[in-house]
């Protein structure tokens, strides 16, 4: 790795950062193949793991291609050290059980659907707006999916309603990261790349609600945001990801399959 | 998760316009919405489909295996039903 004498875009960081919440979030989801509830849900949620995998390795590439320093997506995915993975805190959340983690995806996916959806139709950059054309679909079915659950539950058994309340409880106030963005997000829209992160809030906030709403769950109030990941500061469980998640490159340097 | 909560649902997909709803499975799901979710993930992970029908198993009313004969072999000996006995004019194409 070459690393400090390379001149970092913003563009570059921004899918980056992009790049890494798919990679996180696809591989958290992709812990649950064949420990699912039902078998069902267990190819529900590979399926879901596959979308955001093969969002991450364009996102990836495209930085690669970017940056044009001789990285390829493979040594942006698993060679970096932890401090340089900026995603957000949400998708590194452990899977707890199935509620936090389809109420994870909810969550993301409520995020990532408008974003998509923006970046298909208003941004200027050309890769980015293919990127957006394949993920925006592959968002709105995680989103149908994750919310026809997330109603379920918190209008199912006692016990379902009771794991969906601590689901939000523990998971709510990560959300908040997901709309302050990053330096490097920030000068994305200002370009016209991306969009503002920040104006997704409402249309965030009214999709949770609603989902909220016919699930006969609480909208909770947060008193302290936790935030850090679009730093590098991640909590304990991200070196366990990272550990799982670079064996192969670690152990074999060069691997392709 | 006891089954009565995810009742056996029985899945239909449809590989193309104009073609019928072809039975192809069946799966558990605790209700109808949740149960095209799971077709669309278990059967048409590889473009099998465009359309999907679930029908609850239990509303499905079968013929009794054990009345196969009298159902079933009285048609064996008439091949004249068949419409293998006449020449189809080449403009009349696949039938």
């Amino acid at each position: 790795m070459t690393g400090a004498a390379i001149f970092h875009s913003h563009l570059f960081e921004a899918v980056l950062q992009l790049a890494d919440d798919h990679l996180i979030l696809g591989h958290r989801v992709s812990e649950w193949c064949g420990h699912a509830p039902m078998l069902e849900e267990d190819l529900g949620l590979a399926n879901m793991a596959l979308d955001l995998l093969g969002q991450s390795r364009a996102l990836y590439a495209y930085a690669a291609q970017i940056e044009d320093a001789g990285r390829s997506e493979d040594d942006l995915a698993f060679l970096r050290v932890e401090l340089q993975y900026q995603n957000c805190l949400l998708v590194e959340r452990p899977n707890g059980d199935f509620a936090h983690s389809i109420l994870r995806q909810l969550y993301f996916a409520a995020f990532m659907h408008p974003f998509w959806q923006h970046v298909a139709a208003c941004s200027n950059d050309e890769t980015l707006r293919g990127i957006a054309g394949k993920a925006e679909k592959e968002m709105a079915y995680h989103l149908r999916h994750s919310a026809e659950w997330v109603v379920r539950l918190g209008d199912g058994t006692e016990e379902s309603a009771v794991r969906m309340k601590n689901a939000i409880d523990d998971l709510h106030h990560y959300t908040d990261e997901l709309f302050q963005g990053s330096p490097a997000l920030a000068a994305c829209a200002e370009d016209g790349v991306l969009p503002d992160v920040a104006t997704l809030r409402p249309a965030w906030t009214s999709t949770i609600a609603g989902v909220f709403a016919q699930g006969l769950l609480e909208m909770p109030e947060v008193a302290h945001p936790q935030t850090g990941g679009r730093m590098g500061e991640h909590g304990e469980e991200m070196g366990h990801i990272l550990s799982e998640l670079q064996y192969m490159q670690r152990t074999y340097p060069n691997l392709q399959w | 998760m006891p089954d009565t909560m995810t009742p056996l649902w029985e899945v239909f997909i449809r590989p193309r316009n104009g073609l019928h709803h072809k039975h192809v499975g069946s799966l558990h799901a605790a209700d109808a919405s949740l149960a095209i979710q799971s077709a669309r993930d278990v059967y048409t992970r590889r473009g099998e489909g465009n359309s999907i029908w679930v029908v609850p198993s239990s509303q499905i009313s079968a013929s009794d295996p054990s009345s196969g004969k009298e159902m079933f072999d009285p048609a064996d000996d008439k091949v004249y039903r068949h419409p293998t006995f006449y020449d189809i004019p080449d403009e009349v194409g696949n039938m």
